[in-house]
């Protein structure tokens, strides 16, 4: 009785794919308690964080897709206005006007927006499904344009850019003619130089310059690249070991719990660490795309497919950053950084995929 | 509006597994990537970075070594550390340093004084040094800031080493001072390769002993190797090497003898050196006025050394060394040997002095001291009654050339070579001297008052005991020397330092018998010291002089009463006892003391009796004893061998039993 009700409870969470990611969370746990300098209660919040987040994935992993889909509009347009709301009455931290003041609690709807956005556009081109042209496409590639431009003006690069992503890889999966990808890639390459003088600001340029010489500023925006750079490189083929990485237990390392906890762990784990971690961020990706390919509707295909790469695009981006290669932007390690809101969208968002990819055999008996 | 069309949704399935496939290529491209980054940094790279991780968290830390402890030759302290607290800033740490400091006002005592030095030090820092505002915090005062510390980043207190003079005055021209290291000091280090040895010192010897052995002192700088954090906090002590402390240094010097010979001098200007003929040890060096070198030790502020500096009794001026004089008379007993050496005089051979003396041909008058003459002079009373006319005579005989190089020989007009720095080599003249000097002749004239130490020449306190020392030993000359012995810290053995034997002036000893026999004289009745030499239980050879500070018109008489204090006589005295086993040369020069017979000697006649009687004299007894001097004491100086031996056993003794 109690067996049946658990599986009933786990029929839709797929196998494979949650080991994987209970695998990763493991690893976090660990990470996090190093970084934070054998602090428990952090450690313990983690685990309530991945405990919560791990149930709002098994919630919805129970929504069916035609649920979802019905959902896909009115979260977009909630998600417009708020937006609207954060520009006209939004407070600004750090000078940035990203959150709402609820009174009891502040909101970041560009959050809402990272589901929202490749729901939209997902459910759209199911709906155009049958007459699917380049009209379509540009009525798609509005509804990608205005939250972004909402987000690019608060300003917040990092997220503009993975929405940016999420948007375009459904309309990539939707069958988005290579001749108008390719086009988009000259004119966006050729436009580089446009944006740098008049879209980035001051302090993103910063960081870009900061990127090609980071010793150019080695006590300001350049630390960040230099320590963890440090910290990646000195930990070596086998690392220094759980909880011995010294950059991170001195202090070295700046936001070690958070955006640069990749820089933590490749120190204490080591080459060997890091290729263990590509490979189980490889599979989780693989099972993903494999779970999305089965999806029975367009939309949850579309859907399912941009989640998954967007997931990729996190962590290439992060560990790109905190490796050197790439400018820092504020972006977590996903599954992995300490941080609830980060842990809870991610974890809902293959919640997603697996309900995608489990409904159809209910739908089909 | 184009025609619907028929989607086919097995070609459309089709197409969105290409296109997921295309993503999961690039994906997979994109990890290799990482990966090949990875490998570039944590393989190719490592021993790059795995340098510059070991390099941020590991800090070398200069552990600076005690400075060597200054004893006298009884193992009295001179110079010695101590641990107190000071609050110090790090200026390129602090934001806004006049906000810092009015706050810190408000918790400890900081006069107008410590501004004034830490505005001094603030404009000739090195960079991040730290800088102290207050010394010596009391306890209540560190714990106050301690409290109140997250106020003022850049603000510490640390408990330092600090030097500290306990005899003040009485030493600062023999023991000197250390001070802070200054720009030109950092680039005398560089020079000398000691640079790194300093790393951690705040201090060096800038004057005394403490600057001429400042090597010695000073010791070997050691390292913590410490692991920080990245605040630059130390963790972990990961190894350490020990500093190797300074040696300890022993003079010669008798800090009771030193404090005697001060309080003789009362409120005299002047110098006095007292050295031990056996060795040329210094067993007095003494310029008056003193100052108090405690207050050069962490900088000292500018109205206080405007002061010392610009006091007309030129307090840091070391007048025993670099004080230049006429010696006057007492070089009339190096003229008579240089008389008899010569084959210019016998002992026996007289004149006749009428009170004066002119060259031939000239009606010049060359005064005697006594207007009416002292009749007729042999040798013996022409030192015993230090007559003016037979030296006039003397030295027109002897000719200037002559006179300066047998005077040569006993060091005039040359250093002596004492183990301090600056001093001066006075001046014995000669005619290419003065040829080259103001392109003019000599003047038969100016070797006549040569003759009596006046003129041109010139000699510093210093080299009047050499001098001294050289005929007391029957020509044997020894350098001065402060040094006795020092510790060499690890191994705690102490070595002595070997007497610097100069060599020997060849001199008849039928002439010293003569000329140490007229030296005696003058210190009995009939001689111009007889009252200084009065019942001396030993045997006791001197000369007195007086060197005129202005000229005296011809015709006027020198009136004492009648002469501003500043330009009466300089007083003079040479003297050593006992004349046939020397055991201690004194030089005294009082400035403006009036006669040598009325106020040098009687200070030499007292630092001779407390160093081979081990009392005062009379007249002095009355006096309430120095603190640190013990009166009734009966030091152990009347047997030599057992002197040098108690303080050699006083030497070794371990520190904490210093006797005070």
């Amino acid at each position: 009785m109690i067996r049946r009700l658990m599986l009933r409870t786990v029929a839709h969470l797929d196998g494979p794919l949650t080991g994987l990611l209970l695998a990763l969370l493991a690893i976090s746990v660990a990470v996090v308690y190093s970084a934070s300098g054998e602090n428990t209660t952090r450690a313990v919040t983690h685990v309530v964080n991945i405990g919560t987040a791990l149930a709002a994935m098994l919630l919805i992993s129970h929504v069916p897709p035609q649920r979802l889909m019905q959902f896909a509009l009115p979260a977009y347009v909630l998600g417009i206005l708020l937006l609207l709301a954060v520009a006209l009455f939004g407070i600004v931290v750090n000078g940035s006007r990203r959150w709402l003041d609820l009174g009891f609690m502040r909101v970041q709807p560009s959050e809402l927006m990272r589901l929202a956005v490749p729901m939209m556009l997902a459910w759209y081109l199911q709906y155009k499904q049958e007459t699917l042209n380049w009209r379509n496409f540009l009525v798609a590639f509005a509804l990608l344009a205005i939250p972004l431009a909402f987000i690019a003006r608060q300003p917040d690069l990092g997220t503009t850019l993975l929405i940016a992503a999420s948007g375009f890889f459904v309309l990539f999966l939707g069958g988005l003619p290579w001749k108008v990808i390719v086009g988009f890639a000259v004119a966006a390459g050729a436009s580089l130089p446009l944006a740098w003088t008049y879209l980035l600001q001051d302090y993103q340029r910063q960081r870009v310059m900061t990127l090609v010489d980071p010793t150019s500023d080695p006590l300001g925006a350049g630390y960040h690249i230099i320590q963890s750079t440090i910290a990646v490189g000195s930990g070596g083929v086998a690392g220094k070991g759980w909880m011995a990485g010294t950059q991170t237990h001195l202090d070295f390392l700046p936001e070690r719990s958070t955006d640069f906890i990749f820089a933590v762990y490749s120190e204490e784990f080591g080459l060997i660490g890091n290729l263990f971690l590509l490979l189980l961020y490889g599979a989780i990706v693989w099972r993903g795309l494999w779970l999305a390919s089965g999806a029975t509707s367009l939309f949850g295909r579309l859907l399912a497919g941009a989640i998954v790469l967007t997931f990729f695009t996190y962590l290439f981006v992060n560990m790109g950053m905190v490796s050197g290669i790439l400018p820092v932007v504020g972006v977590p390690l996903p599954l992995v950084s300490y941080g609830g809101t980060s842990l809870v969208t991610v974890l809902l968002g293959f919640g997603i995929v697996m309900s995608l990819a489990s409904h159809k055999k209910l739908v089909k008996t | 509006m184009s025609a619907p069309r028929l989607i086919n949704p097995e070609q459309e399935f089709q197409r969105y597994r290409r296109r997921l496939q295309v993503a999961g290529i690039c994906a997979g491209l994109a990890l290799a990537g990482l990966f090949a980054r990875f490998f570039w940094l944590q393989v190719v790279q490592f021993d790059h970075y795995h340098a510059l991780a070991e390099s941020n968290r590991i800090a070398l830390v200069p552990a600076p070594p005690p400075r060597g402890v200054i004893y006298d030759r009884r193992n009295v302290v001179l110079a010695h550390n101590y641990s107190a607290y000071t609050l110090e800033i790090v200026p390129d740490q602090v934001e806004r340093l006049e906000d810092t400091l009015a706050g810190l006002a408000e918790i400890v005592a900081i006069s107008p004084g410590d501004l004034r030095r830490f505005r001094k030090l603030l404009a000739e820092r090195r960079d991040f040094e730290s800088i102290p505002i207050r010394n010596q915090l009391s306890e209540e005062e560190a714990a106050r800031f301690a409290v109140n510390r997250y106020r003022f980043p850049g603000v510490e207190v640390k408990a330092r080493q600090f030097r500290h003079y306990p005899f003040a005055d009485s030493f600062a021209h023999v023991v000197g001072y250390i001070g802070r290291i200054n720009q030109k000091d950092q680039e005398q280090l560089r020079e000398d390769g000691l640079f790194a040895n300093y790393r951690g010192t705040d201090h060096i010897g800038k004057l005394g002993i403490e600057a001429r052995y400042e090597r010695w002192l000073h010791g070997r700088t050691g390292f913590e190797k410490v692991e920080t954090d990245s605040g630059g906090r130390a963790v972990r002590l990961l190894s350490r090497k020990a500093p190797v402390p300074g040696y300890n240094i022993y003079l010669h010097l008798d800090s009771e003898l030193q404090q005697i010979a001060e309080k003789v001098f009362g409120d005299y200007r002047g110098a006095l050196v007292a050295l031990d003929p056996r060795n040329g040890g210094v067993l007095a060096l003494v310029s008056k006025p003193g100052f108090d070198p405690n207050l050069f030790v962490d900088g000292i502020d500018v109205p206080t050394w405007r002061e010392l500096n610009e006091s007309p009794d030129r307090p840091l001026v070391n007048r025993a060394l670099r004080g230049v004089y006429p010696p006057g008379s007492t070089i009339k007993q190096f003229m008579g040997l240089a008389g008899l050496e010569l084959g210019l005089r016998r002992p026996g051979d007289t004149i006749v002095d009428p009170g004066y003396f002119s060259l031939p041909g000239s009606t010049h008058r060359y005064r005697d001291w006594k207007k009416e003459g002292h009749g007729i002079v042999d040798l013996k009373k022409s030192i015993a009654q230090s007559c003016d006319t037979y030296y006039y005579i003397l030295a027109h005989q002897m000719g200037i050339e002559r006179m300066a190089e047998f005077l040569g020989r006993f060091g005039f007009g040359v250093r002596t070579g004492i183990d301090l720095d600056g001093e001066l080599a006075g001046l014995m003249p000669t005619p290419e001297w003065k040829r080259a000097r103001f392109n003019q002749p000599w003047y038969a004239g100016e070797t006549v008052i040569a003759g009596i130490g006046q003129g041109y020449m010139l000699a510093t306190p210093l080299q009047l005991a050499v001098a001294t020392m050289a005929l007391a030993n029957d020509g044997v000359r020894y350098q001065p020397q402060m040094i006795r012995a020092w510790r060499e810290p690890v191994s705690g053995r102490l070595a002595y330092a070997a007497p610097r034997e100069l060599g020997r002036i060849p001199l008849s000893s039928e002439h010293l018998r003569v000329i140490k026999q007229a030296m005696v004289e003058v210190m009995q009745p009939g001689g111009t010291a007889a009252r200084a030499g009065a019942g001396a239980p030993y045997s006791f050879a001197g000369k007195t002089g007086t060197a005129q500070v202005i000229g005296i018109r011809q015709g006027a008489r020198y009136d004492e009463s009648r002469i501003a204090a500043r330009h009466r006589d300089h007083a003079l005295f040479v003297g050593f006892a006992p004349v046939e086993d020397p055991r201690i040369v004194v030089a005294v020069m009082v400035e403006n003391g009036g006669s040598g017979s009325g106020t040098a000697a009687p200070i030499a006649r007292k630092v001779i009796d407390y160093w081979l009687l081990g009392k005062l004299p009379g007249v002095y007894a009355p006096e309430e004893p120095t603190p640190g001097v013990r009166a009734e004491d009966e030091p152990d100086h009347d047997e030599p061998a057992a002197a040098a031996e108690s303080a050699a056993a006083a030497a070794t003794a371990p520190e904490g039993e210093t006797q005070r």
